[in-house]
């Protein structure tokens, strides 16, 4: 509730103050207004930093122990694969179109590396087959969603039965990595930082690989021709192929993108908790939807920031945790207050558009 | 003679225009199978001691009962160009409450009423809740089932305290394993509900605005239907129906798996809407197309079972029929069979999106 009260404070603020400067009083405030009224499609962003900031010091008033380094450590550690798929998943919703299959392909991704490796593989092999698990998958629903023009979430609700089905042939029972496994030195915690006793900033791989995705990431989508397709797409598609875009390899890219992170998160996952499940990752879609949305990216497209996705991310990572030191509210809840800030967030969202259109 | 023929081609032809029919030939080649294996599959027996018919067949038709009834409301969803993928999770919630409800009550039909009431109208306002997300907020309607999907589940585990619960009520066991005329209670229940919604939408306009909002939701305003009125009650209907179908899947074992319970039904009803030959792209159903599909996923499951295949494989094969169904109804292979270029039925679907988005 808190968030859609700010951005009523927010938004209409901005626009008396900019009638003032327009009348000649070009005030600190105005400008800032000015601002505001130019870049209004950060605000979602900026509302989610604000509320990053405001649930650490709340964490750190009700709770304490949260801004520490072993805390801010884990919260990395703990949330890098969802930052991962939340990555890939901002590709996709900027085009307009959703990936509903990431979840289910972790499952399958991770229970067949593991079960290759129990069966002798080389380890470095199985890493890069899982990622290719994942972009088979998001080769499949591409080629639906672009050739055949299947719509999105039916492709990909198509992949999510299909991984989690294929995942659940495999095994349906936890399948554990063995201790000296490759695949677990992505988890080996680096010590950056060495803080009085446990109070360590840590970091592992998986952080390593998350931060690398993310940093790619960024470059593509803001400063290559490809990222400017995908926005294009996203704002209108018809527009974009009329401008001669490629937006037919672009759409398909888009979801083999997302696939392959889904399986890069796989192997960054399974290398942390060592197990894999067919019920590994349910819901992990709704958490990277919400991810991306928390931070600032339209669900109808056109619109969005790798970087803010990355801040929905560790959001909800600290959502997580709060619920779990507070233990008043019960684990099952977690997935209803996702949902609930999914809402207040998609709610802000048709705020500031009907603002825009004003 | 040839009058005749000619005549008896029409028939033919007009059966087979139905895609559904497909569904009740795949029907009869998977019993065909069963019989191969065992010659006696398909016969009905009546037990002396209370007359009631036992059998395969009518196995298949008490396993098919909750799978017609999310199909029937998934069936009108689709038809308005929506998605409701909360079906599964509503079925959990549905029978949390009766169990959660009948644990602390009376063994007696009183009891029974009260839990079915109450599981029904909480699946009724959770699918209402759907409803409004999607008319009056405007959110896509995979989102905001996917965030009923998700958050059912949850509120399924927050009422049962993350137990699966269990209770006894000798009449509100009666709906899932009680025989009335000979028949199981289950099927006749989903048998009529299936008929009042059918009767409901084609004997009334009802069933035209549903596919006019699907079809073109601008000319449907400018016709004056009320789309959002319109989809809240298609949403709660199917809510409430994943309610029965839930109420059905806990009864007959009177205990509700807050992990299993309804897990994956959503696929079983897309599954089944799409053999019944209504597009996923909106604006058309076929409630009979549905039935058939309940019947035929109902079948497939006990053959799977019956021919010691191992059940597991049946998500991904099911996933894989949604899949194949998905690129039949695509204009692209539609017009390969028709021998038209895909070039020319491309435009059609691009519009259909931009009204979509």
């Amino acid at each position: 509730m808190s968030i859609t009260t700010e951005s009523r404070t927010d938004v209409p603020g901005g626009r008396p103050d900019g009638a003032a400067s327009e009348a000649g009083a070009r005030g600190f405030a105005a400008r800032i207004a000015g601002w505001v009224k130019s870049r209004i499609d950060l605000m979602p962003t900026l509302a989610s930093l604000v509320i990053f900031v405001a649930m650490v010091i709340y964490g750190e008033a009700a709770y304490g122990r949260i801004l520490q380094m072993n805390t801010i450590s884990n919260l990395l550690i703990n949330n890098s694969s969802l930052i991962i798929i939340a990555v890939g998943m901002t590709f996709v919703i900027i085009t307009g179109g959703i990936d509903l299959s990431v979840g289910a392909v972790i499952a399958f991704s991770s229970v067949s590396g593991v079960m290759l490796i129990n069966h002798g593989w080389n380890p470095w092999v199985v890493m890069i087959v899982m990622i290719l698990i994942g972009s088979a998958f998001g080769s499949i629903s591409g080629i639906l969603v672009q050739y055949f023009n299947v719509q999105p979430f039916i492709a990909t609700l198509a992949m999510m039965f299909l991984a989690r089905g294929l995942a659940s042939m495999l095994s349906t029972v936890p399948e554990r990595l063995p201790d000296d496994s490759a695949l677990r030195q992505l988890a080996t915690k680096i010590k950056l930082v060495d803080g009085p006793k446990v109070n360590d900033f840590v970091i592992t791989p998986g952080v390593i690989i998350a931060i690398l995705v993310v940093l790619v990431a960024f470059f593509i989508l803001h400063r290559t021709r490809m990222g400017r397709t995908v926005y294009a797409i996203g704002g209108s598609e018809q527009s974009a192929s009329l401008m001669g875009l490629p937006v037919r390899s672009t759409k398909l890219w888009v979801y083999i993108i997302s696939g392959s992170l889904s399986g890069l998160s796989a192997v960054v996952y399974t290398a942390r908790l060592g197990i894999a499940q067919n019920i590994t990752g349910i819901g992990w879609e709704l958490d990277a939807i919400a991810a991306t949305v928390i931070g600032g990216t339209l669900l109808t497209g056109g619109v969005g920031f790798v970087l803010g996705s990355v801040v929905g991310a560790l959001v909800l990572g600290l959502m997580n945790v709060l619920i779990t030191r507070d233990g008043g509210i019960p684990p099952a809840a977690t997935t209803i207050i996702t949902g609930g800030i999914l809402l207040a967030f998609v709610l802000l969202q048709r705020l500031v558009q009907a603002k825009q259109r004003e | 003679m040839n009058h005749d023929s000619s005549k008896g081609m029409g028939v033919l032809k007009r059966i087979f225009h139905h895609q559904y029919i497909w569904g009740v030939v795949a029907i009869l080649l998977l019993l065909f199978i069963n019989m191969i294996k065992d010659p006696s599959y398909l016969s009905i027996t009546v037990n002396e001691t209370n007359g009631n018919l036992v059998g395969n067949l009518i196995d298949i038709l008490r396993a098919a009962a909750p799978v017609m009834m999310i199909a029937v409301g998934m069936c009108l969803v689709i038809a308005t160009s929506g998605i409701d993928l909360s079906v599964g999770s509503l079925m959990v919630v549905a029978g949390a409450v009766s169990m959660e409800f009948l644990k602390g009550a009376s063994d007696n039909l009183g009891a029974a009423l009260a839990a079915l009431g109450l599981a029904l109208a909480i699946a009724a306002v959770l699918g209402a809740v759907n409803g409004l997300l999607v008319s009056v907020v405007g959110l896509q309607p995979f989102i905001s089932t996917l965030v009923m999907m998700l958050a059912g589940r949850g509120i399924a585990k927050v009422i049962t305290g993350g137990q699966n619960t269990a209770s006894t009520n000798g009449s509100f066991r009666w709906i899932a394993n009680g025989y009335v005329v000979g028949l199981p209670v289950v099927f006749l229940i989903a048998l009529l509900v299936v008929i009042a919604v059918g009767l409901l939408v084609r004997r009334s306009a009802l069933g035209l605005m549903i596919e006019a909002i699907g079809m073109d939701p601008k000319a449907a305003r400018l016709a004056g239907v009320n789309r959002r009125g319109l989809q809240v009650l298609v949403y709660t209907l199917s809510g409430l129906l994943a309610g029965i179908a839930g109420v059905f899947a806990t009864a007959s074992v009177m205990t509700v798996d807050v992990s299993r319970t309804g897990d994956q039904m959503e696929m079983d009803a897309i599954l089944a809407v799409v053999i019944g030959g209504t597009s996923l792209a909106g604006g058309k159903f076929n409630i009979t197309g549905a039935f058939v599909g309940s019947l035929l996923i109902a079948t497939l499951d006990k053959t799977v079972v019956f021919l010691g295949v191992s059940s597991s494989a049946t998500p991904a094969f099911k996933a894989l029929v949604i899949v194949v169904l998905c690129l039949l109804q695509s204009d692209r292979i539609r017009s390969l069979f028709k021998g038209r270029s895909p070039a020319a039925a491309a435009p059609s679907v691009e519009e259909k999106e931009v009204v979509a988005a």
